[in-house]
C-alpha cells in the first residue's frame, strides 16, 4: 500500500519520517516504558521488550497520569525518544507533553490507525497537515 | 484560535520569551483540541516532582530562572503538588541523597519563578478550595477530579509544563471540562452498598474507573443518599482518576451539577450498571495477600487530612510498630504543622511511625526506596496507591485504616 495517505486531525510538532512500530494497545510513558533502556517494559503491553528508539509508534489511546507531560522532553533530551506518536485518541496530557517537547503527534484518524499501518512500514508524518503517508 | 489583544501581545513576545514560549505551547494544545479561545484561570497547581521532571526538566526550569524577574514571574497564584523528597526526614527512610539534591534544585528553581511550594495534592482541603464555576489549571489527577466534581470548578488535567504555562500567561485553552457540553453525564452507575471505610470509597472509585473508556467519559453515580465526607470524596475521586483517567464524575443529589438524574444527562439516561456489595468484595479480593508477609504500611495517596491524621494517631496511641515493618504517613506541610501542634505527630512517632511532609510516596522514587529498605509487601488503605505501586515493584494489599495499623503493629497482614 505504498503511497497511501491517511488523514487525521492536525497535530503537533514538525514533519518526520520513520519506521512504524504498531500495536492495538495503549500508551503511557510512565507506566509502559523503561525510559533508560528505550524499551516497552510493562509485561502486559503488546510491545513488551521491543525498542521504540527511532520508531514511529502507532497505538490506540493515551493513558496514565500527569507525569507523562514532562517525559517526552526528558526522553528527547537524551536522544531516547520515539520519532513520532500516532494514536487513535490522544488525551490532554500527551498533547501538552508533545507541545512542550515539540514532539510529532497526530490522532483522530479516519479509521483505526493501528489497522491501517503495519510494523516495519516506512511512514512520513506531517503533523501540520494531520497526514501520514505510507512510503513502503 | 481567537486570541485577545493581550494574548497576541504575549505570543508576539511583548512580555518576554518565557511567556511567549508558554503561549506558543498553549496555542498548539488549543488548536489540537479545537479550542475556540483561551479562558482566564485563577490558580495553577504544578506536578513537578523530580521523578517526572528528570535532570532535563530541572535544568530547563533553572534556565527560566535566568531571565529578568518581570519576564519569569508567574502571573497568577501558583502552587505545587507533592515533591520527590522530604527535606527534613529523607535520611530516616534511606532516601538517596542524589535525588534529594536534585529535588532541592527543582524547589529553588520554582521559587525563582514566584511559585509557592505548597507540596500538596490536597490543596482543595488545605490551601484555597475552589469555587463553583471557577476556571483553574490543576496538575494532579486527584485534585482535578475533586475540584471538578465535588466543588463544580472547571479544569482539565494540566501536566507540569502545561500548568506552568498557565501560571505564566494566566490562561489556558478552553477545551475539555471548561466547556458545558463536556460536563454532562455519559455513563450511569447505581450503588446498592454504601461504602464504609475510606478503602471502600477508594474501591468504588476503582470499580467505576475500570469501566471508563476515555478521558471524556463522565460517570454518574446514584444511590448514595447522605453526603459523603470530604475525605471519602477524596479517596473516591483519587482512585477513579487513577484507574480510569477520569476527570469529572457526578453523584446524584450530592455534587453541585447533579441535583437529580434528569438534569445531568442530555436526553434519556442510559441504563445503570449496578455496583453491589459483591463488586466491592471482588475489588478488595484483587488486592488480597497470598500470605501474611508485610514490609511497609503506607498512609498516603492522597496526603492525609488533619482528621485522618487524628484517626491514625488514635489507632496508634500506646501501640508499637513491629521492628521489621515500617509505617509511613504522608501529609502536607500545613497539616504536618497542625499535627505537631495537636500532639498527633508525637503520638504516631512514639509508636514508631514516620510522619512525612510534602511528599506522597509513589512520587518519591518508590522503586529505589523499596530496594534501599527491602520493601515489597505494602499495605495501605488507599485504592489509588494499590493501583500505582505494583508498577514500582511492590505487592500491594488493600485494607481498612484500622487493619493497616493492626498489621503494622503485629508485623504481619491482619484483615
Amino acid at each position: 500500500m505504498s503511497g497511501l495517505v491517511i488523514k487525521g486531525h492536525p497535530g503537533i510538532g514538525d514533519a518526520v519520517e520513520g519506521e512504524a512500530l504498531v500495536a492495538h494497545d495503549n500508551f503511557s510513558a510512565r507506566y509502559d516504558l523503561d525510559r533508560i533502556k528505550g524499551v516497552f517494559s510493562r509485561p502486559a503491553h503488546k510491545l513488551y521488550g521491543q525498542s521504540y528508539l527511532g520508531k514511529v509508534l502507532v497505538l490506540n489511546i493515551a493513558k496514565g497520569g500527569v507525569a507523562t507531560a514532562w517525559m517526552l522532553n526528558e526522553m528527547k533530551s537524551r536522544d531516547m525518544a520515539p520519532v513520532a506518536l500516532l494514536l487513535n485518541y490522544a488525551n490532554p496530557i500527551i498533547a501538552q507533553g508533545a507541545a512542550f517537547a515539540r514532539f510529532p503527534l497526530i490522532d483522530r484518524f479516519d479509521r483505526d490507525i493501528t489497522e491501517l499501518v503495519r510494523t516495519g512500514q516506512r511512514l512520513a508524518v506531517d503533523p501540520k497537515a494531520g497526514e501520514v503517508t505510507v512510503l513502503g | 484560535m481567537r486570541l485577545t489583544e493581550h494574548e497576541q501581545h504575549i505570543l508576539a513576545g511583548g512580555l518576554g520569551p518565557v511567556r511567549q514560549k508558554a503561549m506558543q505551547q498553549q496555542v498548539a494544545v488549543g488548536e489540537f483540541f479545537d479550542a475556540e479561545d483561551m479562558v482566564e484561570v485563577r490558580q495553577a497547581h504544578i506536578m513537578a516532582d523530580t521523578e517526572s521532571l528528570g535532570e532535563a526538566g530541572v535544568a530547563w526550569l533553572e534556565e527560566l530562572g535566568k531571565h529578568p524577574e518581570k519576564d519569569r514571574r508567574v502571573a497568577i497564584p501558583t502552587i505545587t503538588d507533592p515533591r520527590g523528597a522530604d527535606f527534613k526526614s529523607y535520611d530516616r527512610i534511606n532516601h538517596d541523597a542524589a535525588y534529594v539534591a536534585l529535588e532541592r534544585r527543582a524547589s529553588d528553581a520554582f521559587q525563582a519563578l514566584g511559585v509557592l511550594m505548597t507540596d500538596t495534592c490536597i490543596n482543595y482541603q488545605t490551601i484555597m478550595p475552589p469555587v463553583m464555576g471557577e476556571h483553574l489549571a490543576m496538575g494532579d489527577t486527584g485534585v482535578v477530579i475533586y475540584c471538578n466534581s465535588v466543588l463544580g470548578a472547571r479544569t482539565n488535567y494540566e501536566g507540569g509544563p502545561s500548568a506552568l504555562a498557565a501560571a505564566l500567561t494566566g490562561r489556558t485553552p478552553r477545551y475539555g471540562f471548561h466547556l458545558d457540553q463536556n460536563r454532562r453525564g455519559k455513563s450511569r452507575f447505581r450503588v446498592t452498598h454504601r461504602p464504609e471505610g475510606l478503602e471502600e470509597w477508594g474501591a468504588l472509585g476503582g470499580i467505576v474507573g475500570r469501566c471508563m473508556g476515555s478521558y471524556y467519559e463522565v460517570p454518574v453515580i446514584e444511590g448514595i443518599d447522605a453526603a459523603p465526607s470530604s475525605d471519602e470524596m477524596k479517596h473516591l475521586g483519587a482512585a477513579m482518576a487513577s484507574f480510569g483517567s477520569t476527570a469529572l464524575f457526578h453523584m446524584v443529589g450530592v455534587t453541585p451539577e447533579a441535583p437529580d438524574l434528569q438534569s445531568v444527562f442530555d436526553g434519556t439516561p442510559p441504563d445503570p450498571v449496578e455496583i453491589s456489595e459483591k463488586a466491592f468484595a471482588d475489588f478488595m479480593a484483587d488486592y488480597a495477600p497470598p500470605d501474611d508477609g508485610l514490609d511497609v504500611v503506607v498512609f498516603a495517596a492522597p496526603q492525609l487530612s488533619v482528621l485522618e491524621l487524628e484517626q491514625v494517631a488514635s489507632l496508634l496511641k500506646g501501640r508499637k510498630v513491629a521492628d521489621d515493618v515500617a509505617c509511613l504517613i504522608a501529609t502536607s506541610p500545613e497539616n504536618k504543622a497542625a499535627a505537631d501542634r495537636f500532639g498527633l505527630t508525637r503520638t504516631m512517632e512514639d509508636a514508631g511511625a514516620v510522619v512525612l511532609e510534602g511528599v506522597c510516596f509513589y512520587q518519591m522514587h518508590a522503586r529505589e526506596l523499596g530496594e534501599a529498605n527491602g520493601w515489597s509487601r505494602l499495605m495501605t488503605n488507599s485504592a489509588k496507591l494499590t493501583n500505582i505501586i505494583g508498577g514500582y515493584g511492590y505487592r500491594p494489599v488493600l485494607g481498612s485504616m484500622a487493619a493497616c495499623v493492626e498489621s503494622a503493629c503485629r508485623g504481619r497482614v491482619v484483615r
